[in-house]
Order: structure tokens, then sequence, then C-alpha cells
């Protein structure tokens, strides 16, 4: 109950999202630990068909073949062994929200998803733990032939777009935790948006992490048919334990020809979540690709959104937002590859370090031997708010091809001693003239944002700095 | 009751080095003082030392703005105490439109108790001030939208100067060179500007090499500074000598502070300072 959760929320001051629900009543959670058996059990949970269990049971042996990654953030601590791969609070997802378990509910009413869905979303999915537990679509999107719902019930009621794409995009040998969620996936979104059906409000799913030791594994597939139009966006909160928990999500787009698809995430995970995520789309003619990526929680991020631009006119855009503050390390960034000739991308990166916190802007751009005329433009610029903390740039490049335009800048800046004594002239007490700093370090990026989303992104660099001071 | 901002003995020190070595001053709410000198002489460091800049280290003396101890406040609380500083090169804030700064800052000034996160002057409100400010002052109104002093020109950065200190009323207004790098037009424009300003309830001290200022702004007082002190105060007159004539008159008449004032310059040279804020 809300009421008794409220004793969590002192262990980290700046963070508002760490209270936790009893688990007690929990319908099934799996013994701790990952092997084949595990693995299994969640197919057979799912009622999965027999092509995903081996899927998965394949994807199992490659995670476990793979050497961890000795690069980026420092993951030694993560004990495979001593997490809950698929635990499911409640039996059903439900279309209404008073159905909802009550504890969850109110969960959700505290993080204000259903009060934004009145507002101004055109769908919602509410994932608690492993599964979905809400899930919504506006009721003409759906006549049109739009599809939300989560991965699983995708995997049952649309069998053949699921078939066509799931794993293509990011197979499950591409990296060692793209292998583990492919083993253990649960829950996630399924988008598939028809030809030329342009979607005015954003859909959202809100990611919300319960237990301790658990390990999300949301697996998302996103189609945008030709001339479509979706805006996507995703939020995530945990609460606050002492053990870490692990989140480690797949995202798949296509983007067909002349459609867009813009993912915006606003990722604030308690510290004490492990966020290792691979997310990639692949755009065709003319399409256009957005990844609006705002990393402000988690304990280690390692993300890095990657465009594959695939034909003539494909564009590809990301906007990266990372803030590392104590104990934090935000290792984000950004890939695009140029496949086909006359692609454009640009990457514009904005990180902050504060309190000890590192932040590293991680990159890449390649263009193929034969893609041609293709534009590239990278901003990457780190501000530094205090001698403790850290901020590192690892761009990379690789080009096969001379007629291209590549374009990249960096900068890193420390808040000048002669900003903040300019702004407290003017009356603004200390912290507020760091916080005025930061905003306006930012607001470039958040500019881009719909309004909800900017001023919600403006909160929480806020909620960042509070306490920054003294 | 008229304010009055007293400085008793100020010395300060920038990094170690003594700038300040005894300086008296008081202005009333009503009085326009100019302050001329030498480079060098200690006009900036007094200016940052009353707004409070960590870097000027007070190490003796006091200064009050009537019974209030402003040594014991930080620059907000300064400025929250009526006390402003138009800067000679005013910093640039990327990302912070004038408009929201300024809200910010006007809220705090008025509203001397507000704590950060709380409520802000009135929007309405707050825009009409704003604009019929910047009309009095020629800016255009696009100005609010922009990034503060972002690709500012000389004469932007110091007109958004005088229309921070047009938004904020203070009791004691000093002015850093405000004139310096400007053409003849925009001299006009902020010392029209300044002249409307400066009525009874605001005293104002010129920190100026220049007469243009101070012929639309008429001194009631003028200090010359030479080696870290106040040698010299007289009327306008004093002023409009000093700028005809040049300084040696008044390096004869305080051989000391001259000698001072030397020794200082030298050791700058040896010790290769560049000019701060530049």
């Amino acid at each position: 109950m809300a009421t008794e959760t409220k004793t969590d929320l002192p262990i980290i001051g700046d963070y508002q999202y760490g209270f936790h629900d009893p688990t007690d009543q929990y319908v099934f959670r799996s013994r701790k630990g990952l092997d084949a058996e595990i693995v299994a059990e969640i197919s057979e949970m799912k009622g999965e068909p027999g092509w995903m269990r081996d899927f998965r049971l394949n994807s199992l042996e490659t995670f476990f073949a793979r050497p961890m990654p000795e690069w980026g953030g420092d993951l030694s601590t993560i004990d495979f062994q001593d997490i809950y791969y698929y635990v499911r609070a409640s039996d059903k997802q439900e279309k209404d929200w008073d159905d909802v378990p009550e504890d969850i509910r109110k969960t959700y009413d505290r993080l204000g998803i259903p009060e934004a869905e009145k507002k101004y979303l055109a769908g919602v999915k509410a994932q608690y733990e492993s599964e979905v537990v809400y899930g919504s679509l506006e009721e003409d999107l759906a006549k049109q032939g739009v599809i939300f719902t989560d991965t699983d019930t995708a995997l049952k009621e649309h069998p053949e777009i699921f078939r066509e794409y799931f794993g293509t995009i990011i197979p499950p040998g591409d990296n060692k935790f793209a292998a583990l969620n492919s083993a253990v996936w649960s829950g996630g979104s399924f988008i598939y948006v028809p030809p030329g059906i342009n979607i005015d409000f954003p859909l959202q799913a809100y990611f919300r992490i319960n237990s301790e030791n658990m390990g999300q594994f949301e697996r998302t597939l996103i189609v945008v048919d030709e001339g479509a139009n979706v805006h996507y966006v995703e939020g995530c909160t945990a609460p606050t334990y002492s053990s870490e928990s692990l989140h480690s999500a797949v995202v798949e787009i296509v983007v067909k020809r002349k459609g867009r698809c813009r993912y915006t995430t606003i990722q604030n995970w308690s510290n004490n979540v492990y966020n290792l995520v691979t997310k990639r789309a692949m755009a065709y003619g003319d399409a256009l690709m957005e990844w609006v990526d705002g990393n402000l929680g988690s304990q280690i991020t390692m993300k890095y959104p990657a465009i594959y631009l695939m034909e003539p006119g494909a564009r590809g855009e990301t906007l990266s937002i990372a803030f590392a503050n104590r104990g934090q390390h935000q290792d984000a960034g950004a890939k695009m590859v140029h496949c086909a000739p006359k692609t454009s991308s640009r990457i514009i990166s904005k990180s902050i370090s504060k309190g000890g916190g590192r932040s590293s802007y991680r990159g890449l751009v390649k263009v193929a031997a034969d893609a041609e005329n293709c534009k590239s433009n990278v901003v990457c610029d780190a501000l530094i708010l205090d001698s403790d903390s850290r901020s590192d740039t690892y761009p990379y490049i690789e080009i096969d091809n001379d007629d291209v335009a590549i374009e990249h800048e960096a900068s890193v800046s420390k808040i000048a001693e002669e900003q903040l004594f300019y702004l407290m002239s003017r009356g603004m007490s200390e912290a507020e003239a760091s916080s005025m700093i930061v905003t306006g370090f930012i607001e470039p990026l958040v500019k881009e944002l719909p309004m909800e989303y900017a001023v919600e992104m403006n909160r929480l660099i806020e909620l960042q700095m509070e306490g920054s001071v003294g | 009751m008229s304010s009055i901002l007293k400085v008793k003995d100020l010395h300060v020190s920038v990094e170690e080095t003594p700038i300040l070595r005894g300086v008296d001053l008081e202005i009333k709410q009503g009085e326009i003082h100019a302050l001329m000198g030498p480079n060098g002489s200690g006009k900036s460091t007094l200016a940052y030392a009353l707004a409070g800049h960590p870097k000027y280290e007070i190490t003796k003396g006091s200064i009050h703005i009537d019974d209030v101890d402003i040594l014991e406040l930080d620059p907000s609380g300064r400025a929250r105490q009526g006390l402003f500083l138009a800067f000679q090169y005013p910093v640039t804030i990327p990302g912070v439109k004038v408009a929201d700064f300024l809200r910010h800052a006007v809220s705090n000034i008025r509203n001397p108790e507000r704590k950060e996160g709380e409520g802000l002057i009135p929007m309405r409100e707050y825009r009409k001030e704003l604009r019929s400010r910047m009309e009095e002052l020629g800016m255009d109104p696009e100005f609010a939208r922009r990034y503060l002093n972002e690709g500012f020109s000389g004469g932007e950065k110091k007109r958004m100067e005088i229309l921070q200190l047009a938004m904020l009323q203070p009791r004691f207004a000093l002015l850093d060179e405000t004139d310096s790098g400007l053409d003849s037009d925009a001299v006009r424009v902020v010392s029209e500007g300044l002249n409307r300003l400066a009525g009874s309830e605001m005293g104002v001290l010129i920190i100026t090499h220049h007469e243009r200022l101070l012929e639309f702004n008429k001194p009631h007082f003028t200090h010359v500074m030479l080696g870290g002190r106040i040698v010299e105060t007289g009327d306008a007159a004093l002023a409009h000598e000093l700028h005809a004539n040049g300084y040696a008159s008044v390096r004869e008449r305080h051989p000391q502070a001259a000698q001072e004032q030397q020794q200082a310059d030298q050791s700058k040279v040896e010790n290769q300072e560049v000019p701060s804020g530049a």
C-alpha cells in the first residue's frame, strides 16, 4: 500500500519513485537464476509455439558463449544467477484501470500515467515486472488497422507480421545482452501502423520494476508502413533497493518508404538498476527515424540507439541527453550506418556530470563503400558541474567512401564561476543559478520534445539538481 | 527614509595580491557618483567586491546598506538587498531565454524571501512591464526570446544590462564601464536610459574613463582612485578636468599612491597577468 511504502523514500533523497509495492500476492515467480529449464518454463508459461521456445534456448547458448563486454561501464558485479528472470504480478492484462490490482494501479496513479492518458495520449501500455498489466488504444486507430499490443499477444494474434520482423533487425548473436533478452524476453510493445496512417498523439509505454533482484527484459517491435507516422514514448522507473536489478531490452524498428517514427525515452530507473539496452531501426527510402533518448536514472546505462539508413533519401536523427549523478555511469550515444547513397544523419548529444557521476558519449558513424553523397553531422557537448565528476567522448567514424560530408564537433565545459556569479548577482540562489545553466544547456534538445515531455524532462533535471549545493 | 551604502576602510585582495588599500565611500539614494582613475587603480575591483564576487577577498573593512552588513551576504543576498552591478563584460548563458532569466531575477529581487521553486511574478503583468521597458530602451521585443547575451553585439549586451537595471530597480547601481566599447549612438541610448532610471530612489556609481556618460548623468560627486584608494573627491568639474588633462596632476598631488600604483602595475607585467573578464 502506498502509505506503507513511503518509508522507502528517504533512501535516496533525490529520487521520488523509489517506493515499492508488496510482492506476496504475485501470480508467479520463476526461481532465481538462469538455465535452460527456466527459459523453457517461461516459454511454457506463455504457451508459445515451438519455434519461439527453440529460439529462446538457442539464444541462451549464445548468451553463455559470449564474453562480457570489456568496454563501457563496469559490469563485473552483475551476478546472473542472483536474478529473477520472470515475475508475473497479475494474471491478465486489463483494459480498464479499475480492473488492475489495487497496489499496481496506485503505483501508476503515483506515476501520473492514467492522467496523462486522459490528456494527451493515443494509447498506453503499462508493463509491471515481466508482463503488461494494462493496455489501451484509441478506438478509431484500431479501426484503421493500427496494432498496439504487448509483444506476447502479438506473437499469438499477429504471427505473420511478427515472424517476418522479429529478431531480424537485432539477431540474438548481435551482442551478449541481445542474446540474453532473446532468451528470456517478456512483454514490451508491438506496434504496426498501416500505410499512410498518421497517429497524431503519442503512444506511450510505461515500464516499472517492483521486485528486488528483478530482471526486466521487454522486447519491442515497431513496424511503420509506407507513408505512416508514429511517435512512441517510453518511461521507466524502479524502487530503490540495496541490491541491483537488471533491465535489458531489445527494441527493433522498421520504417518503410516515406514513413516516420519518433521514439522517445525518458529513462529514470533508480540507481540500483543496470540498464543495458539494444535499440536499432532500419529506415528505407525517404523515411525518417528519430531517437530522442533521455537517460537520467540507473546505475550503469549502456545504450547506443542505431539507425541503418537502407535506401536513398533515408534520414536518421538521434538526440541524446544523459545526466550522470552520484554513483552513476551513463555510457550513451548513437550509431548511424549509411548503407545507401544520399542518406543523411544527425547526432546531437548533451551530457551532464555531477556529484562524482560519469557520462560518456560513444558514437559511430559508418558509411558504406557504395553510399555516395551522404551527410552526417555530429555534435556532442558535455557539461561538468564539479571537479569530482567526469566526462568522456568516444567518437568512431568509419568511412569507406570519399564522397561524403561528415561534420563532428565536440565541446566540454565546466559551469563557469563567472556564469554563476552573473546569475547570482541578479538575485538567483546558487542552486537556482546552477539549475538555470543546466536547463539552458539542454534547452536545444528539450525544445524538440512535445510540451508535456519537455516539462517532464525539465522537472527531472531540476530534481537531479536539487541539493546540489552545500 | 533614504538609504545609504557605506564602504569603510575596505581592503581587497585577489589571489593574495592586495588591490584595494582602504577605500571609504558613502552613496545615498538619489546621488550620482563618478569613479575615475587610471587602469589598474582598483575601480572594477571595488565594483566586484561590492557585488560579492568570490575571487575578491575582503581582508579588512566593512560594507553596509543602512544597518545591513553586506559582507555577510552572498551575491544573491546582496542583489536582494537592492545592489546591482552592470557588468563591463556580461557573460553568455546559452539556452536561457532573456525573458525567463529576467522573470526569475525580478521575482527574487521583489520578493527577497523567495526560495528556489516558489512562485514567480504573474506572467501577464511581467510581460507587459518587460515590453514597455524594452520599448523605452529602443529594444526589439524579439530580444526577450533570445538566449542571454548569446550572439549579442557589444552594444546589445550593454543595453541588456540597462534593461535589467530598469526591471530590477535597485537602490544602488554600480555601472562598470558601461560606456566602453560603444559607438556614440549606443552611448546615447544607454545614457538616456540611465538618466530616466536614476531618480531619487537610486544611488548610482558610474565607473568610467570617458565623459560622455557623465554628460547625461551629471555626477554630484567625482572620486579619483589611485593605488587602490580614493585620493580625491570633487564635483562634476573634477571629472571634466580629469577628462581634459589626464591623471598626471593627480599623481603629483598624491606621490605615495602614485608609487604604489606604479609598483602594482610593474608586478602585473612581471606576472604576465592578463586582465580578467576580457
